[in-house]
């Protein structure tokens, strides 16, 4: 097993570098001269000269990369002008927040998912399964800036329920239990979408397998049904879940981005649009590349959790 | 295409959305008809009016303007960058797709290497540093959308071009002397076309999702331009004291994306065969009982199946798998049911536990009886405590029968632990003595085996084993050796065999093979479209067959060092179940067929011991 993440991790290696090398070539994308994109057109040429080589950018374009790539290997993702402070700290305070937010809203989709979709597997075409399946089809067509508003409009202003918005209260928060209160609404904002997908998906695979012969076997064998289910039926589409939870994972820190901004959560999405709209793109390619690459992680982390679901992968 | 859309509409839900969406787009492409007040008008004195105010059906925003106008050309706005994006997006992921594809090998690797490091960034960082590179606005942001995804197009289309590039047609184009161009545009594009069409009709709701979520970060369409995006993302503000104007662009969002979802899914069901013929429905926990007629009263036999009739409703289809099957065991006795495949002797077996799917399979008359007890129609928990308990199986292919990812050991300790109130410990000693009872040598490590990792032989072995788990009194084993080749097979049979003598079970054994019974069974009884056709003593009936059709099975079994005889297959195929003729159901095939054989049922008949269903037997009986 050990040697098998290690394999999975050395092959990571060049996928790592070519997200760097992707996020380098769009950064090169900015037309005219970055300096003067970063400055504004009111900027003295000195202090464009001046920025240009701090950046480095007066060097060819192939030195240039190995320099910055250079420089984040050992921790440097350059210094935000926006927020003048280093970029990976800012990046790291963020990405907690981030990771709060999403990592609760992946647990949530893929317990609920998988959940919804046996039932409506084990119940097709009954009442839970056509009630499942009206949610899910509402789940994945709603925005998840529009849900995250009405939510707030109906938890938070009507009923009074929940805060507004914000990781903590202004006054006196600050304990685990404000930040779960904070959290509820955004987490399944967050969540709606990818639990839509998943118990889509888990519905067809255990309708799939369910119809497999090692299934008969258990009944004839007098399993008991919940078990033959949840145990025999789900172990099996677990290896067909499982990479879908991993995409899911992917989409559920895409919309990160909304939910943070529709909730105000402190998170690296709405660190990466404040970026963008005060163009400070030292902190959009820092921000991108390391979240990225704790993808990249990620689905290796995946990888390994299939092969360990399904004892027939060669390790 | 008419039986399409046929299926396209008979699913309700997508006739919806193709209503809604189809509205929607009317409307928009109609905006210049319409009296429409101008988008982009402002009236401070009229700020945030109510929906159905006078003059403005859907009230006004912050600005004064007009919500129902700026929502039909937000729509319009919005609609036409999702679909501009998606077009985009598919032009060039088809084009780099084709282009790996069609020339393969190294071109192929390094330009799907490429495509699999888009893939690995979450989506909306790649377009957030696209639009970060080229600056706010509507454009970029359809550029971005476009962009993230072109992997996904590259990738679908590149796999369906290697499957293409390698076929017939494609080879005798290029020894035709054309140039890869050619080759590529009038080839390979017509056959790629529908994929890239369907694939659109996938992802085009969600690029217009998309778009219009850069729009609400503030990334896409700057104002005064706004699309539905925007329109919510400047509505956000006032949303707590307003919010009808955040309501009005997100429900509208909202009904876009659901109506194109609707239509992707009815689209990619009326496309998928296997939902037609309704086999992706999940088999139930028993057999469906619907019983016609009088349950026929109690014997005093172990195993008693009396006039069971089990059906298949495929459709409007009717096939009558097993009818009016009638067949008993004593303990420790061996009855072979054999017969050709289709011929309804699997199903009539599964039907004793309720183990035939359903949906399709419906058992519609007669009983199964264990011990008097009738299991046709009994409640779950009691079919539950019998099956496997008092009355076993063995299934064909081990392979699929057994679980795949549980240990042969965990496999044989659950089924002992269904039924018997043992700890881990003490069902795993059960279990290996279950392998030894089996022959399987170093059964105390073969226990920690995967099926996978057995051989066939030994599967088989785990699968008898699993049947004898709980010392049932009857073992129903449906072709248990048709997989293994036939030394196995000889080990198999011999072990049921002393088993059988060892315990006193009763087996049912189903086969093809008459050489099979021969060399395992007491009794046999002959299956022929769902109906016993003959049923003897094995030695007599391979003796003097007195059916037809059971002379032409026997001689269907190559004879060792024989040579002389003949192999004789039986000219034409079995029946269809849903439309059998009246009389003989193998009249069709039969050499001795007469006008009387095709009319009217004909009875089982004889001395209680032999019995046939024929007009002219082949011997009296």
């Amino acid at each position: 097993m050990g040697g098998y993440i290690l394999k999975r991790l050395i092959s990571a290696v060049p996928v790592l570098f070519g997200i760097t090398i992707i996020v380098f070539l769009i950064m090169s994308l900015i037309p005219g001269d970055p300096a003067t994109a970063i400055l504004g057109s009111y900027a003295t040429p000195e202090n464009v000269e001046k920025l240009n080589r701090e950046l480095g950018l007066d060097k060819p374009m192939v030195q240039r990369y190995f320099i910055w790539l250079g420089n984040m290997l050992t921790g440097d993702f350059g210094r935000s002008f926006s927020l003048n402070r280093p970029v990976i700290d800012e990046v790291l305070e963020r990405f907690n927040a981030t990771m709060i937010l999403s990592g609760t809203s992946f647990l949530l989709c893929s317990i609920l998912g998988i959940l919804a979709g046996v039932i409506s597997a084990a119940r097709q075409y009954g009442f839970a399964d056509k009630a499942i399946t009206f949610v899910v089809l509402i789940g994945i067509s709603v925005p998840s800036f529009f849900l995250g508003m009405m939510m707030i409009l109906l938890f938070a202003v009507h009923l009074r329920w929940l805060p507004v918005s914000g990781m903590y209260a202004i006054y006196g928060g600050g304990d685990i239990s404000d930040l779960i209160r904070h959290l509820i609404m955004p987490a399944l904002a967050l969540a709606a979408v990818a639990t839509g997908v998943v118990a889509r998906l888990s519905r067809s695979a255990m309708l799939e397998v369910l119809r497999q012969d090692f299934v008969r076997t258990a009944r004839a064998n007098g399993v008991p049904e919940r078990r033959v289910i949840m145990g025999h039926a789900l172990r099996v589409a677990m290896v067909s879940i499982l990479p879908v939870l991993g995409i899911q994972a992917g989409f559920v820190l895409s919309g990160a981005v909304y939910i943070e901004i529709v909730f105000q959560w402190p998170g690296v999405g709405r660190m990466l649009v404040d970026a963008i709209l005060a163009r400070d793109l030292l902190v959009v390619q820092g921000g991108v590349v390391f979240v990225a690459a704790c993808y990249v992680l990620f689905n290796i982390a995946v990888d390994v959790a299939q092969s360990l679901l399904d004892p027939r992968i060669k390790t | 295409m008419s039986a399409f859309l046929t299926l396209l509409f008979r699913n309700r839900l997508a006739a919806l959305g193709a209503v809604v969406i189809a509205a929607i787009l009317i409307l928009v492409l109609n905006i210049p008809l319409l009296p429409l007040h101008d988008p982009d008008v402002t009236a401070t004195a009229d700020r945030f009016m109510r929906p159905f105010a006078e003059g403005h059906l859907l009230g006004t925003d912050h600005l004064g303007r007009d919500l129902l106008s700026r929502l039909l050309h937000g729509t319009r706005l919005s609609l036409a960058v999702g679909i501009a994006a998606a077009l985009i997006a598919a032009a060039i992921g088809s084009a780099i797709g084709i282009f790996a594809g069609y020339f393969g090998g190294r071109t192929d690797n390094i330009v799907m290497r490429g495509v699999d490091m888009l893939m690995a960034f979450p989506y909306i960082l790649l377009a957030l540093a696209i639009v970060a590179a080229l600056g706010p606005g509507l454009m970029n942001a359809l550029i971005a959308v476009a962009a993230v995804n072109v992997p996904f197009f590259a990738r679908n289309i590149r796999g369906i071009t290697v499957g293409l590039a390698g076929r017939e047609f494609v080879d005798a184009a290029r020894l035709a002397g054309m140039g890869h161009i050619r080759i590529v545009l009038t080839e390979l594009l017509p056959n790629v076309l529908p994929v890239i069409v369907i694939a659109m009709s996938t992802t085009v709701g969600w690029m217009i999702l998309e778009t219009a979520g850069l729009s609400f970060l503030g990334l896409g369409s700057q104002p005064p331009q706004a699309d539905l995006g925007s329109m919510l993302g400047e509505a956000r503000s006032a949303m707590i004291s307003h919010p009808h104007t955040s309501i009005v662009p997100g429900l509208m969002i909202f009904l876009i994306v659901m109506s194109i979802n609707l239509l992707g899914d009815g689209v990619r069901d009326a496309l998928d065969p296997r939902l037609r013929s309704g086999a992706l429905s999940r088999p139930r926990a028993t057999t469906l009982v619907k019983r016609h007629g009088d349950v026929p009263p109690a014997t005093d036999e172990l195993l008693a199946i009396q006039d069971l009739h089990t059906e298949f409703h495929v459709g409007k289809r009717n096939l009558r798998a097993v009818d009016g099957v009638s067949l008993a065991v004593r303990p420790g006795e061996c009855l072979g049911v054999i017969g050709e495949s289709g011929s309804g002797k699997s199903v009539t077996a599964l039907s004793v536990m309720g183990l035939v799917a359903s949906p399709p399979g419906v058992i519609t008359g007669g009983a199964a009886r264990f011990q008097g007890e009738d299991l046709i129609g009994a409640p779950y928990e009691s079919l539950r405590q019998k099956r496997g308990n008092r009355v076993a199986y063995i299934f064909q292919d081990p392979l699929s029968t057994l679980h795949p990812l549980y240990r042969v050991g965990q496999q044989l300790a659950e089924a002992i632990r269904s039924h018997n109130n043992l700890s881990n410990t003490e069902a795993r000693v059960r279990a290996i003595q279950l392998l030894n009872d089996v022959r399987i040598p170093n059964a105390k490590s073969r226990v920690d085996d995967y099926p996978h990792e057995m051989s066939g032989g030994m599967r088989q072995r785990v699968g008898i084993a699993m049947a004898l788990a709980n010392e049932p009194d009857v073992i129903i084993a449906d072709e248990p050796t048709t997989a293994l080749d036939v030394t196995v097979q000889a080990q198999i049979l011999s072990l049921l065999d002393d088993l059988r003598r060892e315990r006193g079970l009763a087996i049912i054994f189903i086969t093809h093979d008459f050489g099979v019974v021969a060399q395992l069974c007491d009794r046999v009884a002959v299956m022929y479209a769902g109906q016993i056709v003959e049923e003897g003593p094995t030695q007599a009936v391979l003796d003097a067959p007195a059916h037809p059709y059971t002379k032409r099975l026997i001689a269907c079994v190559p004879e060792l060092g024989g040579g002389r005889r003949e192999l004789a297959a039986i000219p034409g195929l079995p029946p269809v179940l849903d439309d059998l003729p009246p009389g003989c159901a193998f009249a069709p095939r039969c050499s001795k067929a007469a006008k009387r054989c095709r009319q009217g049922e004909i009875p089982l008949h004889g001395p209680a011991f032999h019995a046939v269903r024929c007009l002219f037997p082949e011997r009296a009986l």
